[in-house]
């Protein structure tokens, strides 16, 4: 179990093999909402630095899919397969998620992911936005299968991360 | 985590937790297909232990991802206010 303080929030529940993750952030519901659901923003920021995010296909409706590989900084591909299988406009969404091929066939092993959309206006008048996260995995297994994609996806540790950042802000 | 300090046979584990042998029995066979308890024959009885290494390997997979998405979490905060930015 890990918990940090707001407005990053992740814990697990290895009974429930459940994964939370709340965030918080200083902006309208709207532009969050796009930031998940449109592939232009959505490659801005999904895949760790030095890793880039390359959506090849994404139709965001339910029964759709995005098809998108984190690429590395070799040029290395890991592909994964996201199908959507319920949408409430800004508020939420859920899908599936699997690693796959780059002919789009995805892996047996996959997880259930529910993203939930909330906005609070504060005394100043300017929105905060929430997101709430729940990645369900069937089995054990499934997570290990998860695993052994991570472990091929990100050689990057966070320390690394943290100064690309530093230098991104300065 | 009884069997975190030492190996136990089901019977004393049942003690424990004031509950069925059946119960624990059931418990331990699904860890065991997960390989996190391993089981040893001694006589008669059965001793089960836990797999360190395996739990530490889902506690670093768990770390993977957590780290994954706080790194989403400060990209996309970053992506969020330059939108606001070229909003206004």
């Amino acid at each position: 179990m890990t918990t940090n303080t707001s407005p990053f929030d992740f814990t697990v529940d290895k009974t429930k093999k459940t994964v939370f993750i709340n965030m918080e952030f200083a902006a309208s519901l709207s532009l969050v909402w796009d930031a998940f659901t449109k592939p232009e923003i959505l490659d801005q920021w999904y895949a760790p630095k030095p890793y880039i995010s390359k959506t090849k296909v994404m139709d965001f409706k339910v029964g759709g899919r995005r098809f998108y590989a984190m690429v590395g900084p070799d040029g290395q591909e890991k592909w994964a397969l996201q199908r959507y299988t319920s949408i409430s406009p800004k508020t939420n969404f859920k899908m599936l998620n699997a690693f796959a091929d780059k002919d789009e066939n995805p892996e047996p092993i996959g997880s259930n992911w529910d993203f939930n959309f909330s906005e609070e206006i504060g005394a100043d008048g300017d929105p905060t936005t929430k997101v709430s996260i729940t990645i369900f995995n069937e089995s054990l297994e499934r997570m290990e299968g998860l695993m052994e994609g991570f472990k091929a996806g990100m050689a990057m540790t966070y320390d690394n991360l943290k100064d690309v950042l530093a230098n991104l802000q300065r | 985590m009884l069997i975190a300090i030492q190996a136990m046979t089901p019977n004393a584990l049942a003690e424990n937790f004031n509950t069925s042998r059946q119960a624990i029995s059931k418990h331990l066979r699904v860890l065991t297909e997960c390989d996190l308890v391993k089981q040893e024959q001694q006589g008669r009885e059965i001793y089960y232990s836990l797999e360190m290494e395996k739990m530490k390997e889902i506690d670093i997979w768990l770390e993977q991802i957590r780290k994954i998405w706080e790194a989403r979490f400060n990209q996309l905060d970053k992506v969020l206010s330059t939108m606001k930015k070229q909003k206004k």
